[in-house]
C-alpha cells in the first residue's frame, strides 16, 4: 500500500508490536524543560535506573524564566527552585543543558530547529504539547506527559497506538497581510478545537509549500489546538536550505546521505488518508479569536457568531461572559490594553522582522503595553545584530529576553484581570495569560497593528 | 500505579465541553517538583474566587454532588500536555472520568495514573446528565474487567472499549515503563540495525 510521510517515519521507528494494537515506538530526540521533567527524574532515581541514551536528550529552561535581568538570580522562589532542579538533574544524569545564560537557551520549540537538532524523518518528543512544531521538518513530533518523559529517559521508547492520518490541503496564494498564523487559526476555526482528535495531520497544498520554514513551524505548532496528536509537512528544498550548516545538522558526506534519504520521505501520490480536508487560501483573511479556546476564531472584519454548532451555544455563552463580549458584535476597532509578541508559535526572527517592517516610523499607542519576547538567545542576538531591538524600543515596545513569557504567564509576565491582550501565542483558555486575562490570538502583523492603533485592527489598512 | 477493577459511586456532573487542562490545573500551580498535592488546586479558578473563597455555583463546591466519577462534556482534557491535570484529578479522588471523547494526551496521562477515561456515546452522556439532574445521589457501576458501565437507577448497562494492553495495566496497576524495560533486548537490536545517519 502506498505510504504517507507519516507512515514512513512512524513505521520505521516501530521496535515491536504489543497486544491490543499498541506498538513500541523508538524515539530519536527528546527535549526537556524545567516544568515537566522533575517528577520524571525523581522516578528514575526511585527505580535506580540511568538514562538509556543521554546523548539523545537536550534540556533548556524556558517556561518559568524571567524575561528581564536573566543574569540575576530568579526572584520568584518556586520558579528558582524548579530551574535549579533542572540544572541539578542534568548535572547528575549527564544531560546537555542550555540553561539561563547559555547562548543556545530559549523556548524548546525554537531552539530545536535553529540548532539543527530537529530534522526530517526522526521521531521527537517533549513534555509539552507544542512539540508538534517540529513536524514542520517532516519529523514525527508530539507532546507527552511526564510519565512518558520518564519512559523515554529510561528506554528511548514509548508504548503507543498509531494515530489515524488526516491531510489538510490549503491551495492558492495568500493575500497581502495574511500569514501562516492566519492559515492555522482559520483551519482550527473551521474544524473546532477537537476536530483533529485521534489524528496526525499532514499539511499540504500550494499555500503550505510556499511558506518559509518559520511559517511552517507556526502552522504545525498549533496542530494540538485542533486536538491533533501532531502535524507535519513534507521536507523539500526549503527545509534543506534552512537546515544546511546549522550547529548540529549533518555535515559533508553525512549531509548528502541525509538529504538523499529525506527526499524519499514525502507521501506517495496514491497514498490515502483516513480523512482529508480542503481549504482555499483566498478564503483566509487576517484572523482574530474572540473566545476561550483557539477554535473560536474569525476574520477580523467578521462579527462574533450568535450561534455555534462547533463550540455549542453553552460554550459560546460561557466564553462571551469570560471575555466580556456579546454574541454578534464585531471585534474590529475594539480598544485593547496589551500586545504580546512571542511564544513558540511566533517568536522567531521572521516574526520580529515582520513586526518591525509593519511598524516603520509609527509608535505604540499610549494606551497599550506592548512586549516583544524573542524565542531564543540566538533570535535575540540576530535581532540585535539587525538593529530590530532599537527600532522596536524606539517605537515604544519593550524588548525582552528569551522565554515562554506571557503565553502562559508562569513567570512575572502576566496580563491583568479583565484586560484585553492581542497575542501571537497559541491559547485563549480562561486564565491562560493570567487570572481573568482576556486573550485575542492573532498573527504578528495583526498584533503589531493593534499595538499601533490601540485597537483590534485589520492590518491590511496599514500596509 | 494504583490498580483499578470495579467501582460503584455517585458522580459529579460537569456538562461543559472542551474543558482544557489549564482549567483542570492552572499553570501557576505547575511549579511543584513532586506529583503530590495537586487536588487542592483542581479546577482552581472555577472553584475559588480571587479571595480564595469557594464559588457556590461550581459543582465541586455543591454538597449535593459527590463521588469518584466525573461526568464531563465532550473533548475533556484538551490543550496542554501537563500530566499535572491527571495528578490533580486523582489526588482529589476521581478514579473515572466519563465523556463522549477525550483529548489524546490527557487520555494517555489518565491511563498512566490509574484513572479510567471512559468513552460513552453522546446520547448516553446526555442520559447520564439527566439521571443525575433528577437524582444527584444516583450511582453508577464501572466494571473494567467486564468493560461495562451501569446506570444503577435505570438499570441500563452499556459496554465500553479499552485496548487490551491498557486494560491489563489498569487492572494490575502496571506502568508502561515496566513493560518497556522488559523489552530492552529488542530495543538494543533495533538501535543496532537502524540507519543512524539521521542522528549523526
Amino acid at each position: 500500500m502506498a505510504k504517507t510521510l507519516f507512515d514512513k517515519v512512524w513505521d520505521a521507528h516501530v521496535v515491536t508490536q504489543v497486544e491490543g494494537g499498541n506498538q513500541v515506538l523508538y524515539i530519536d530526540r527528546h527535549l526537556i524543560h524545567e516544568v515537566t521533567s522533575p517528577q520524571a527524574f525523581n522516578g528514575l532515581r526511585k527505580r535506580g535506573i540511568p538514562l538509556l541514551r543521554k546523548d539523545r536528550i537536550v534540556a533548556t529552561a524556558d517556561h518559568n524564566v524571567p524575561t528581564i535581568n536573566q543574569h540575576k538570580p530568579i526572584s520568584e522562589p518556586l520558579s528558582a527552585k524548579q530551574v535549579k532542579m533542572l540544572t541539578d538533574n542534568c548535572a547528575e544524569f549527564g544531560v546537555e543543558l542550555y540553561g539561563l545564560g547559555h547562548p543556545y537557551q530559549g523556548i524548546v520549540h525554537v531552539i530545536g530547529p535553529e540548532l539543527g537538532i530537529t530534522r526530517p524523518g526522526i521521531t521527537m518528543v517533549c513534555g509539552d504539547s507544542h512539540t508538534s512544531t517540529h513536524g514542520a521538518f517532516g519529523a514525527v513530533a508530539f507532546g507527552i506527559g511526564t510519565s512518558q518523559v520518564e519512559q523515554v529517559m529510561a528506554t528511548q521508547c514509548l508504548l503507543l497506538t498509531k494515530p489515524k492520518s488526516m491531510r489538510i490541503n490549503v491551495e492558492g496564494e495568500l493575500a497581502p497581510g495574511v500569514s501562516a498564523k492566519d492559515i492555522i487559526l482559520y483551519v482550527i476555526s473551521q474544524i473546532g478545537t477537537g476536530g483533529g482528535t485521534g489524528y496526525f495531520v499532514e499539511y499540504a497544498g500550494s499555500a503550505i509549500r510556499s511558506l518559509s520554514m518559520e511559517g511552517r513551524m507556526t502552522v504545525c505548532n498549533m496542530s494540538i489546538e485542533m486536538g491533533a496528536r501532531g502535524g507535519l509537512i513534507a521536507p523539500d528544498q526549503t527545509t534543506f536550505d534552512y537546515l544546511e550548516g546549522r550547529e548540529f545538522s549533518p555535515k559533508g558526506k553525512d549531509w548528502d546521505e541525509a538529504v538523499a534519504h529525506w527526499k524519499t520521505l514525502p507521501s506517495e501520490a496514491d497514498a490515502t488518508f483516513d480523512a482529508e480536508l480542503h481549504f482555499k487560501a483566498a478564503d483566509i483573511s487576517p484572523m482574530v479569536t474572540y473566545g476561550t479556546n483557539p477554535g473560536m476564531g474569525m476574520g477580523v472584519q467578521e462579527n462574533i457568531p450568535v450561534h455555534s454548532d462547533i463550540h455549542g451555544d453553552a460554550g459560546l455563552a460561557k466564553a462571551m461572559k469570560y471575555m466580556g463580549l456579546e454574541k454578534g458584535q464585531p471585534l474590529n476597532q475594539m480598544p485593547i490594553d496589551y500586545v504580546f509578541i512571542g511564544s513558540c508559535t511566533n517568536s522567531r526572527i521572521e516574526d520580529l522582522r515582520a513586526v518591525v517592517n509593519l511598524v516603520g516610523d509609527r509608535k505604540v499607542a499610549d494606551t497599550v503595553t506592548a512586549i516583544v519576547v524573542p524565542g531564543s538567545q540566538q533570535v535575540s542576538k540576530q535581532a540585535i545584530a539587525e538593529g530590530l531591538d532599537q527600532k522596536l524600543i524606539a517605537a515604544g515596545f519593550e524588548f525582552r529576553e528569551a522565554g515562554c513569557s506571557a503565553c502562559l504567564g508562569m513567570n512575572e509576565d502576566k496580563v491583568p484581570a479583565g484586560k484585553y491582550c492581542v497575542s501571537t501565542s497559541n491559547r485563549t483558555f480562561e486564565g491562560r495569560q493570567g487570572q481573568g486575562a482576556r486573550t485575542i490570538l492573532a498573527s504578528p502583523l495583526t498584533a503589531a497593528a493593534a499595538a499601533i492603533t490601540g485597537r483590534v485592527t485589520d492590518v491590511r489598512e496599514l500596509i | 500505579m494504583t490498580p483499578f477493577k470495579k467501582l460503584t459511586s455517585a458522580a459529579v456532573p460537569m456538562p461543559i465541553e472542551d474543558v482544557d487542562t489549564d482549567q483542570i490545573i492552572p499553570a501557576r500551580f505547575l511549579k511543584a517538583v513532586t506529583r503530590d498535592g495537586f487536588g487542592e488546586n483542581l479546577f482552581r479558578d472555577w472553584r475559588y474566587d480571587k479571595l480564595n473563597q469557594p464559588k457556590e455555583d461550581f459543582v465541586l463546591n455543591n454538597p449535593t454532588y459527590s463521588g469518584d466519577i466525573l461526568i464531563a462534556g465532550a473533548n475533556f482534557g484538551c490543550g496542554s500536555s501537563r500530566e499535572h491535570a491527571a495528578w490533580a484529578l486523582g489526588d482529589y479522588g476521581f478514579r473515572v472520568v466519563v465523556s463522549s471523547y477525550f483529548a489524546d494526551i490527557f487520555r494517555g496521562n489518565a491511563l498512566n495514573n490509574g484513572i479510567l477515561p471512559l468513552v460513552v456515546s453522546p446520547t448516553l452522556l446526555d442520559e447520564i446528565f439527566q439521571t443525575i439532574e433528577k437524582d444527584p445521589t444516583a450511582t453508577f457501576t464501572v466494571d473494567l474487567e467486564a468493560q461495562t458501565f451501569k446506570n444503577e437507577v435505570t438499570g441500563t448497562v452499556t459496554t465500553f472499549d479499552i485496548d487490551a494492553y491498557k486494560k491489563t495495566c489498569l487492572i494490575n496497576g502496571y506502568d508502561d515503563i515496566d513493560y518497556l524495560l522488559s523489552q530492552r533486548e529488542k530495543i538494543d537490536a533495533f538501535e543496532a540495525k537502524r540507519l543512524d545517519f539521521s542522528l549523526r
